[in-house]
């Protein structure tokens, strides 16, 4: 029956048989390790998951969401001031994120030809690599070293930094998947480009574009390591992005290097709280990349 | 065509040669075009009749390393000239493609008045009246009147084939270009597209690029026989499909080769 | 019959073109900007450092706070060393997950596993470094503990345990690999599903095992893309920061046994920054810019080697 039997001409039909009945083994046994390696994987996952719900359930409840820090020694406390720094940040980060992503993003794809167009693609692509922590540093350096004051805005301005490649690299891929007949016939309609870009083909891609940018946000709401530099923390409720802010991240990671139980009560509800966010935002990105289809 | 009353050229190609690069894809095409005909763009695929076609609303001009020498005169004016706006031209000469391309975001009326409405019509009344208007005149109104809020990708082939007939209908252009239009429809859409044709030319003078020479014959006043790249032929179509001049024309007419 | 409709005029040219076009250039532009003045920044960040200890500071070790002298090589040699350690680890475990979920697993299995992982990839950094803290860090107190009551094992170099605080090189690998198997998992999915079907068939009508047919014919057409993919992962792991600072120990000094305490570039910068000024907060900024041009030198590579070695190229 196996051809591959029949390749090796010199050896006795017992012999090929059991070289035969070796490489079934030999198949089976990695079908095995591949899957052993595959529950490996997904293991940390599950506990990660079992840690947070364990540790962190018991602790939220509306007072986490609606107080602040309290003092050491105290007990309770949430954590509103993170929650809101978060939301804040993030939201403004998408700003710079969207403005500068999904424009790099046209002029990726709708303008291909232009010189610039490859210099463009590889900066971004640059930038994509460059670590969040050094992306803190540079803001820190141009802002809160020349202000010489910490701020939410600070720390939105390198989270945005973060976004921008992620925006641009899927802004560009979904705008290059509209049938370029759409652009044409905009364009015969007697309609400018820049109408026909911003009016047809930008709608025609918008569910791939807000794919992007919900990776976007999932991506720079968990991250602490650009924050400590610039958004600083801030243990008081404070919603006025020009000073200090809190945010999940860090406020999860200040609480969990403490040596106190109460924080740590916190740090583990926030990391659940948090958890969640992100995933929803993965979630909407999921659910918006499938209805492209 | 009727020969009694005398007509006016419309369009005028003059001495026409377009370049991919350094390689000439059109050579030296002059072509004078009548208000209010139909005409047909003729030859086997290659010979560069969409090419043609598509430099007559400035679509080249979107693809790089394209040129176009030549004049090209619509009611006199070369609309290659500096001061011309390919935008503005492209509203006076509108277009069809092979293959249905209706906006996917828009609904049916949205597609229809998009022409007009991107451009900055705001006028409720007007807008509703030339939707009406023109999807009557591509034959589509009965079918779409009770729902022109749904996707136009909702529907058929043949239909959004119609609905872009209608879109360009719209913007009220003097010229419509059509490029081999129905290439993609099941040949029941085909026929309806053909009837369409000689209603449509009272209101618009259309050019059609078609590889089916039957189609030519049924709907068009004139022929044109482009074959690699040169304008073999030009005349009435009954002169071109049972007497024509060149011999080339002949031998493709008659399926000799194509 | 009914009076046709005119048109009205529209006044729409082509002028707006030019303004929009130069908007979205100038936009797209401050992309670039981000990236030049990130260097500028950096650069001028790191001056005084650069300045005082010129290219010694890449290449000598010694970073005290308390005798405010600083070098880098043992942060860089740190860096590279939990990187690398924690792709040994993850690599062959990824690529694994990768040829199951397109080889091997139907497609009701294959889409929540690949689902799964994806989420895996969208864990933040410093969960991931909770966790570690308070679950692997105990366990591997744990170790430490028995093996400092096992003088024997204590007196091997690479187990030796100083202070048994769970907390070390090997907690940081650990929490790196577990973090960085998603990134590679994802890329190397993307790269085996590229490998055309007729590499597979051809193999399969030669008789070939499942497992040969991975082995001898997906394996090596895919390898140009997964060795891209792992260099990238590199990038990723040598820049991760949170989970690392928060189980490494933080010690300036590099590691002599799988449990001390070391540093990492990044997790240096985020741990000292708090107290730092003057010579030390210049040389964090310096140490910065070191992780920047490591990250990049690390990205050109991969980038350049999936470019050219893979058949199309995967957007990672």
């Amino acid at each position: 029956m196996s051809m591959a039997g029949q390749l090796d001409l010199s050896g006795t039909r017992s012999q090929i048989l059991r070289r035969q009945s070796s490489r079934k083994a030999s198949n089976i046994f990695a079908g095995v390790v591949i899957s052993i390696c595959t529950l490996i994987v997904l293991i940390p996952l599950f506990a990660i998951f079992y840690y947070l719900i364990s540790k962190g359930i018991s602790s939220i409840n509306l007072e986490f969401f609606t107080q602040s820090f309290k003092p050491i020694g105290e007990t309770g406390g949430g954590m509103l001031h993170a929650i809101v720094g978060t939301l804040e940040m993030v939201g403004l980060a998408s700003v710079i994120g969207v403005l500068l992503g999904v424009s790099g993003g046209i002029f990726l794809a709708e303008y291909r030809e232009h010189k610039l167009v490859p210099w463009i693609s590889l900066v971004s692509d640059v930038l994509s690599g460059i670590p969040a922590i050094v992306m803190g540093l540079v803001v820190y350096a141009m802002i809160v070293l020349t202000s010489k004051h910490y701020s939410g805005l600070a720390g939105a301005l390198a989270l945005g930094f973060l976004m921008v490649p992620i925006v641009v690299r899927t802004t560009e891929e979904v705008l290059k998947l509209v049938p370029s007949t759409i652009r044409e016939a905009g364009l015969a309609l007697g309609l400018p480009k820049w109408k026909v870009t911003l009016s047809v083909i930008l709608p025609a891609a918008t569910s791939g574009i807000v794919t992007g940018v919900m990776l976007a946000v999932a991506r720079v709401s968990g991250e602490a390591a650009p924050l400590i530099f610039t958004a600083f923390g801030n243990n008081n409720f404070n919603a006025d992005p020009r000073d200090p802010m809190a945010a999940m991240p860090l406020s999860i990671y200040q609480y969990a290097i403490s040596p106190f139980p109460e924080w740590h009560r916190l740090a583990n509800a926030g990391a659940l709280v948090l958890i969640i966010m992100v995933f929803s935002a993965t979630l909407i990105a999921r659910v918006a990349t499938r209805q492209r289809k | 065509m009727t020969a009694s009353t005398p007509q006016k050229v419309i369009l005028s190609a003059q001495d026409v040669a377009i370049y991919y690069g350094t390689k000439d894809a059109v050579r030296h095409v002059n072509l004078d075009v009548v208000s209010n005909t139909v005409n047909a763009l003729i030859g086997p695929s290659g010979c560069g009749k969409t090419t043609f076609l598509r430099a007559i609303n400035r679509m080249h001009d979107v693809t790089p390393n394209t040129r176009v020498t030549g004049k090209i005169l619509l009611e006199g004016e070369d609309i290659y000239a500096a001061d011309q706006d390919p935008v503005t031209i492209r509203r006076r000469i509108g277009m069809v493609f092979q293959k249905p391309n209706p906006f996917p975001t828009m609904s049916i009326y949205d597609n229809v008045a998009s022409g007009l409405k991107l451009a900055g019509v705001r006028d409720r009344k007007i807008l509703d009246g030339i939707v009406e208007q023109s999807l009557r005149q591509a034959a589509l109104w009965e079918e779409v009147k009770d729902r022109l809020k749904t996707p136009a990708t909702g529907l058929s082939g043949g239909q959004q084939q119609r609905l872009c007939i209608a879109r360009a209908l719209a913007v009220q252009p003097e010229i419509l270009l059509m490029d081999e239009p129905t290439s993609a429809l099941d040949p029941q859409s085909t026929a309806r597209i053909e009837d369409l044709l000689g209603e449509l030319k009272k209101d618009v003078t259309i050019l059609i690029v078609t590889h089916n020479m039957q189609q030519a014959a049924r709907v068009s006043d004139t022929t044109s026989f482009f074959l690699i790249g040169d304008l073999v032929e030009h005349g009435p179509t009954d002169q071109i499909f049972t007497n024509p001049k060149d011999k080339r024309t002949e031998g493709y007419i008659t399926g000799r080769f194509g | 019959m009914t009076e046709r409709i005119k048109a009205p005029p529209t006044r729409l040219g082509s002028g707006g073109d030019k303004v929009f076009r130069g908007i979205i250039i100038f936009l797209a532009l401050c992309i670039v900007a981000i990236f030049v003045l990130s260097i500028y920044q950096l650069v001028s960040g790191g001056w005084e450092t650069f300045s005082k200890y010129g290219l010694g500071f890449f290449f000598t070790s010694g970073w005290s706070p308390a005798k405010d002298s600083y070098a880098a090589l043992s942060f860089i040699a740190s860096t590279v060393l939990t990187s690398v350690l924690a792709l040994i680890i993850a690599v062959p475990l990824a690529v694994a997950s990768a040829i199951f979920i397109t080889e091997y697993a139907p497609k009701w299995l294959a889409e929540p596993v690949s689902y799964l992982v994806e989420l895996l990839a969208a864990i933040p950094s410093v969960i991931y470094g909770l966790w570690a803290i308070f679950v692997m860090a105990p366990i591997i107190q744990g170790w430490q503990l028995q093996i400092l009551q096992n003088p024997q094992l204590n007196a091997i170099p690479l187990l030796h345990v100083d202070i048994p605080s769970g907390r070390g090189l090997i907690t940081a690998v650990l929490i790196l690999a577990i973090m960085v198997i998603p990134y590679t998992a994802s890329i190397s999915r993307d790269v085996i599903r590229l490998v055309p079907r007729d590499q597979r068939e051809a193999a399969y009508a030669l008789g070939a095992t499942k497992w040969e047919v991975i082995w001898k014919a997906i394996l090596p057409y895919a390898r140009a893309g997964i060795l891209g993919g792992v260099i990238l992962s590199l990038g990723r792991a040598l820049g991760e920061t949170m989970a690392v600072a928060m189980v490494i120990g933080n010690r300036a000094a590099l590691p002599t046994s799988i449990f001390d305490a070391t540093a990492t570039l990044a997790s240096v910068i985020a741990s000292e920054f708090g107290e730092s000024g003057g010579l030390q907060l210049s040389s964090l900024i310096a140490l910065g810019f070191i992780l920047f041009l490591l990250s990049l030198v690390v990205n050109f590579t991969a980038r350049a080697i999936i470019a050219k070695l893979t058949p199309e190229g995967i957007k990672v």
